[in-house]
């Protein structure tokens, strides 16, 4: 009985506990258990409590969230040592429309130090394992929302994505992984990383339940000026062709960065978009391989900034040292950060920094302005741009932890949409061989869409998806 | 290529305080890393204006109403060291 509720997709849960066929409490309680299983490290904290009561589309759907996500009274680390216990005062409004539409947190999961990661091996509570492959890594930033939903510890997630963080993990532990449009969900509560790419989304088991997640969690709110939600609202796609749509393929993009597994998973399912009446063609993006370059510059710089108000003052981790105030904060600072975000905040002050801003962060901003052209152009002749959401397969735990520069180029395809703000999903397109020999592993195929077009996107990639599962 | 005072320099104003260990690492690694981002260098890109937001907003207004801002108590609650209803910290000034 157990093993069938936790087959169900959330759609199908909601439906049945809505027409009073399911309890949600015993619903919940079949997550809670299985969540108590953990064998990835995927969760940081899990519930105790009661199912959801409220009465909206989620009505008793238990979600992971990512522990980036404020929730009051709940620890919320953002996998750093610096907010070990940190218990905030309030609940971020993305957690409250999940909540609003009868939904209960299942758990908070873990993640790379305050989303700075490709691999989750930056969280200060110890990596996170694919759930494909416990040796390998689950992606990330949201790898443990990842791991939760394609481990089955969880039936969905909720994660952010600054240059790729929930579609690159999305994409390596074989779910679906959606970044709404910037603007699309409110980000109060967030813990701020790069607070102009930031954006929170579904992390699900298919793309009719990431709808279902973006219609609760979609919407202005007052406490974000930069949230706008989606006019119209979202509904749970029905496509089943693609017949009149064209699919661009960036001509620019260094093919050779990808492995031979992932681009044969491409190629075969550019055939299937044909096979199903969608158009391919090669579009030229001339400035989406620069995406690193520039997103390394003003993710960083951001970060410097939001990060600033870890001081050991106000909330989380002190440690005194042996002298003055300045003393008290590079001592905090020093025990409190992990490598990857002192990097960071080294990359960002020093872009910041006199001397260097133009060079650094006005000529990565430049670059912004000439993606976000890039896509503009592509948009003006087809629906979609498509790539592979990650060059490889998931990779070894250790193994690209000393080449910082060989983890950002995880990034390198799912970049280009995070600096242009658009919205992108991954679905599972079939699986690989690592360069080199190794398991069959998951292979992500991302779509892209124009701004605030997510109802089309999610069609699509249902269609898509259809073909792929037949 | 970013030398040894340059990583001082910037970790001093980012407030970090690394090791002698962690000063030749950065060193080498943000280097690396530069030397990446350096390619964005060869672009022209003289005349293009600079993109800080993606979305189209301007003056995002409400109005000014007043509302109850967070419970003292509640916040001081969070700090590491919280005093005469303030937070305590150690002098801004080292003792000679």
């Amino acid at each position: 009985m157990t093993a069938e509720l936790l087959e169900l997709s959330v759609a199908a849960a909601a439906g049945r506990i809505a027409a009073g066929e399911l309890s949600r409490q015993e619903y919940f309680d079949a997550w809670r258990a299985r969540a108590a299983e953990d064998e990835l490290n995927a969760y940081l904290w899990r519930a105790e409590g009661a199912a959801g009561d409220g009465d909206g589309a989620l009505a008793g759907i238990p979600v992971a969230v990512k522990d980036l996500f404020c929730t009051e009274g709940v620890a919320t680390t953002a996998g750093s040592r610096i907010l070990e216990g940190h218990r905030p005062l309030y609940t971020a409004t993305a957690v409250r429309r999940l909540r609003e539409a009868g939904a209960e947190v299942l758990g908070k999961t873990n993640m790379d130090e305050f989303a700075m990661g490709s691999s989750n091996e930056n969280s200060a509570y110890g990596p996170v394992l694919n759930p494909h492959d416990r040796g390998r890594v689950p992606g990330g930033s949201s790898g443990g929302s990842a791991a939760a939903v394609g481990g089955g510890l969880a039936p969905c997630a909720i994660g952010t994505d600054t240059g790729g963080s929930i579609r690159q993990p999305a994409s390596l532990c074989g779910i679906v992984g959606l970044k709404p449009t910037y603007g699309a969900i409110s980000r109060y509560g967030m813990v701020a990383f790069a607070s102009s790419l930031d954006q929170c989304g579904p992390l699900t088991r298919d793309v009719t339940d990431a709808a279902l997640l973006l219609a609760a969690l979609q919407g202005r709110d007052p406490c974000d000026s930069t949230s706008v939600g989606i006019e119209g609202g979202v509904e749970a796609p029905s496509r089943e062709d693609l017949r009149g749509l064209r699919f661009a393929v960036p001509a620019d993009l260094a093919h050779d960065a990808i492995e031979a597994g992932v681009r044969a998973v491409f190629e075969r399912t550019l055939a299937r978009i044909e096979e199903l009446g969608g158009e391919v063609a090669e579009i030229p993006l001339p400035h989406a391989e620069h995406g690193i370059s520039a997103y390394y510059v003003i993710a960083p710089a951001e970060a410097s900034s939001n990060l600033a108000r870890y001081d050991g003052v106000r909330y989380g981790l002190r440690v005194e040292g042996e002298g003055d105030l300045v003393d008290m904060y590079e001592s905090t600072r020093a025990a409190g950060f992990g490598d990857e975000v002192k990097r960071r905040i080294m990359l960002g002050t020093y872009a910041l920094s006199s001397g260097y801003y133009e060079a650094y962060y006005g000529r990565a901003q430049r670059v912004r302005t000439k993606i976000v052209a890039d896509f503009a152009a592509a948009f003006e002749r087809f629906d979609f741009v498509v790539t592979p959401t990650s060059p490889s397969v998931a990779f070894a735990l250790g193994e690209k932890v000393d080449d910082p520069l060989a983890m950002y180029m995880n990034d390198f395809f799912t970049v280009p949409m995070s600096l242009a703000g658009i919205p992108a999903i991954s679905i599972p397109a079939g699986t690989a061989e690592p360069d080199g020999g190794g398991p069959q592993l998951p292979v992500g195929f991302q779509i892209a869409a124009p701004a605030f077009a997510e109802q089309r996107l999610l069609d699509a990639a249902h269609a898509l998806e259809r073909a792929i599962d037949g | 290529m970013i030398e040894r005072e340059q990583v001082l320099h910037v970790a001093r104003l980012a407030r970090l305080r690394l090791s002698d260990a962690e000063v030749e690492k950065m060193a080498g690694e943000l280097s690396g890393i530069l030397e990446h981002v350096d390619r964005i260098g060869e672009l022209e890109l003289d005349d293009v204006p600079l993109t800080a937001h993606v979305v189209a907003l301007e003056n995002v207004l409400r109005p000014d109403e007043p509302r109850p801002s967070w419970p003292r108590d509640a916040v001081l609650e969070q700090a590491p060291d919280p005093a005469d209803g303030a937070f305590r910290v150690p002098s801004p000034q080292a003792e000679a």
